[in-house]
């Protein structure tokens, strides 16, 4: 049976909404941990940087509230009035999904309508630790869902949640380690200079990377490594090497199901070649900022070429 | 309008200690079983259906836009001669359903001979002229029936409703019966249930069997629904999904030189058999109402042109009309020669003079309801209603007597049934469903019994409290 272009569709944003949702839950406990439970509190610095990494920062300015932790938490995790936030997310992730119900075990659609019953309705996120339990939550629902399709008949859906889940992900940690750079290396400083240990493991913690880094490295922490491993290390299933590799993987596999390919897969390929050859030291040299940017603006280009390859109207 | 004095279907007319004989393992278990155990089993089907979004949305109540309909554990059942007798009453009813749409649309005998006035037909907003003259493939046109019947007594059965456009509710069937087997295994070892899991099957079969001939081995079948907000969709997505079909919305669908495609990943796919789960008005912009912002323009040409089969027909409305089901001993009587073997609830047509002036002096009496009615709306219950609605609907009935027909109110039967304060016996209806092919007429085991939660009610519609239970029909060699 031949999947409908609408159901493509969605089941590819359920993969990108649902990744997003986790990735602002790790974004939110990891800036919790730094300003709330680190020996020197970040404050409004590590706040606005979440903000900026989730491109909240214009919407969060609007309401005019202080950015402090109670408001961004708040902000980020459950308010819908934006299409930032967590709930947000979840929103237009179980639309999706019920939109294709038939496309879904009932273990993998449980596992999104509890997330979202967990978080639909509900109106503070409390202090830290009632936040940092919230959070555990859904990233908990999220890896349910993980595994539910892993168990799915291996048809196109699954690959479709999958391909939309690589391609958000690896926005993310290009815009994580966009921001997050910028902040930590005010112009004129150089790579390698004093930086704020703290600051470094938020990267990490948001990526789940802090035993893999020490596990690659052996060192402690470093920028050079920090954006090494996030960038060129195909070990770490967040690092823009994994994303960009995962996705040309998917794509071949839907290729071989569906008959499709086209511009997506070429590019993806010729995305990959270049990644291969990629030295973390030349793109430190030649200016990360660029270099980072470039990759967002070939992603969404990505993303475009893969709409209109399967059609999604 | 208590519970008082109704028949019940397992404690019969005598309570709890004097069940009907046929049932005293069930009054055993139901006695046995404490009653906080019930309670906590029936918590559990309510958890695992609120997870699993089989909810269903009451419009205009925007605080519960998803609700789940109340599951109670206690199961309905019926022996199997009680059964069988249904369902040939049953079969009986949809083929006269069948026949008469198949006249009404074609050469209209029915109406040449007297039977049924001309313009309760020809006049009525459900008599659709866009599909006069227009068979439909292998000239089935109730694919899927639901029968709405009550029961009165051990062997008083009778037809309160037919429903030959889009009955919903055998999603419930199947996932209370699921629920039920999970929570209750002992029932199903005391107890020789027929199995309802077939029912998915025997609808493709009904879906394949009557699609156009065109050449192809097995015909592409497909569910048509209106979206995810639509208040039945976990329904329509349940079908879709245990049938193996694609769940289509009207914008997956386009129609070239009268042949309906779905658009796919891969391009267009010609569609043979659509069962669609959207009322005719909305069907088809160019066809019906041309403001509808939903519906497949050209459907209906595909459909006339024999390009597609659509279940059930456009234009069925005409044959489960509530004016017209005051017809149905005739309409009965009319195509098979016999008489119907599951009568009707009498009937008073208020549009008749002599029927008005008795429904007029007995309004605090009567049942009055809307001949285009549904789901409990426009309908006045007179022993319940207050003296206010009473003279509402009066004024209303002597306004427009044609829009409304009246019943008596009837002593429904009841069923035991958890409430706060324990097992206490409501009253139930109950919906079986129906199924017909170019291959012959079905009729699934089991059904949907809606029961009314509060003490005394008979209003048992979802959208007004109304709750469900499992139906069991026993086999031949179970003694119970």
């Amino acid at each position: 049976m031949l999947m409908l272009s609408r159901t493509a569709a969605a089941l590819y944003w359920l993969g990108r909404y649902l990744e997003r949702a986790d990735f602002i839950a790790r974004l939110v406990e990891a800036t919790v941990r730094l300003d709330a439970l680190s020996a020197r509190p970040a404050g409004e610095a590590a706040w606005q940087s979440a903000l900026a990494v989730s491109y909240t920062d214009k919407a969060f300015a609007a309401t005019g509230h202080p950015v402090t932790l109670a408001h961004v938490a708040r902000f980020l995790a459950l308010d819908a009035s934006h299409p930032g936030s967590i709930v947000s997310c979840l929103d237009r992730a179980r639309n999706n999904a019920r939109a294709v119900r038939t496309a879904l075990t009932r273990e993998a659609w449980t596992a999104i309508n509890r997330a979202w019953l967990m978080f639909h309705n509900r109106s503070s996120t409390g202090g830290p630790t009632e936040t940092l339990n919230l959070l555990e939550a859904v990233k908990g629902e999220t890896r349910g869902f993980e595994g539910a399709i892993h168990r799915m008949m291996r048809n196109e859906a699954t690959l479709l949640i999958q391909l939309g889940a690589a391609v958000e992900r690896a926005d993310n940690t290009a815009r994580l380690l966009d921001v997050k750079y910028h902040i930590l290396l005010p112009e004129g400083e150089r790579v390698g200079g004093a930086v704020d240990r703290d600051q470094w493991t938020t990267i990490l913690q948001t990526v789940s990377a802090v035993t893999a880094y020490r596990w690659l490295y052996s060192d402690g922490l470093k920028p050079r490594n920090v954006i090494d491993l996030l960038i060129s290390r195909f070990e770490l299933p967040r690092s823009l090497a994994a994303c960009v590799e995962e996705v040309v993987t998917l794509l071949s596999a839907l290729a071989k199901r569906t008959g499709l390919q086209g511009e997506a897969d070429r590019m993806a390929r010729a995305r990959m070649a270049r990644m291969q050859k990629t030295k973390t030291t030349d793109v430190i040299v030649s200016g990360l900022h660029q270099y980072l940017e470039a990759f967002i603006a070939e992603n969404a280009m990505l993303d475009a070429a893969v709409a209109r390859q399967f059609r999604f109207i | 309008m208590a519970a008082r004095g109704a028949f019940d279907e397992i404690w019969g007319h005598g309570g709890p200690a004097s069940p009907r004989a046929e049932f005293a393992s069930l009054a055993r278990w139901i006695a046995e079983t404490p009653a906080d155990e019930l309670q906590r089993r029936q918590q559990s089907a309510e958890v695992t259906f609120r997870q699993l979004g089989i909810t269903f949305a009451v419009y205009g109540d925007s605080d519960a836009a998803e609700r789940i309909i109340p599951f109670d554990i206690v199961p309905r059942v019926f022996l199997h001669d009680e059964w069988a007798r249904l369902s040939e009453g049953l079969v009986q009813r949809v083929q006269a359903i069948n026949a008469f749409l198949e006249d009404i649309y074609g050469d209209a005998r029915i109406l040449k001979e007297g039977v049924i006035p001309n313009e309760l037909v020809l006049l009525n907003e459900q008599f659709r002229p866009e599909v006069n003259r227009v068979r439909p493939p292998h000239g089935v046109w109730a694919h899927i029936c639901g029968i709405d019947l009550v029961r009165t007594g051990p062997d008083e059965f009778y037809v309160l409703e037919d429903n030959a456009r889009t009955p919903s509710g055998v999603s419930y069937m199947l996932e209370n019966r699921e629920a039920m087997i999970r929570l209750c295994p002992e029932l199903f070892r005391d107890f020789r249930v027929e199995p309802v899991d077939s029912y998915p099957d025997m609808l493709l079969q009904t879906m394949r069997s009557v699609a156009p001939h065109m050449g192809k081995s097995t015909p592409v079948c497909v569910v048509l629904t209106p979206g995810h907000f639509n208040s039945a969709y976990y329904e329509h997505s349940f079908l879709a999904d245990s049938m193996g079909v694609e769940l289509v919305e009207p914008a997956d669908l386009v129609v070239d030189d009268d042949v309906v495609f779905m658009q796919t990943i891969a391009g267009r796919v010609r569609v043979d058999v659509i069962y669609r789960r959207i009322d005719d008005d909305y069907l088809d912009p160019l066809a019906f109402r041309p403001d509808s912002m939903l519906g497949v323009p050209g459907l209906i040409a595909a459909y006339r042109a024999g390009n597609v089969a659509i279940l059930n027909a456009p234009g069925n409305g005409i044959a489960d009309d509530k004016a017209i089901y005051s017809y149905m001993p005739e309409i009965v009587r009319f195509y098979s020669g016999g008489e119907a073997k599951l009568p009707n609830v009498e009937t008073w047509r208020c549009r008749e003079p002599q029927a008005l002036k008795y429904v007029l002096d007995n309004l605090a009496d009567l049942v009055v309801k809307l001949v285009d009615g549904s789901g409990g709306y426009g309908m006045l219950v007179g022993p319940t209603a207050t003296s206010a609605q009473i003279e509402e609907f009066r004024a209303a009935l002597i306004a427009e007597p044609h829009r409304y027909i009246a019943q008596p109110t009837l002593a429904l039967s009841t069923v035991p049934t958890m409430t706060e304060k324990g097992l206490a016996p409501r009253h139930v209806d109950f919906r079986p469903f129906v199924l017909t092919g170019s291959d012959g007429v079905r009729v699934v085991p089991g059904g949907l019994t809606r029961v009314a939660l509060r003490e005394g009610s008979l209003v048992v519609n979802s959208s007004q409290g109304g709750g469900t239970k499992d139906s069991f029909v026993l086999s031949p060699e179970a003694g119970a």
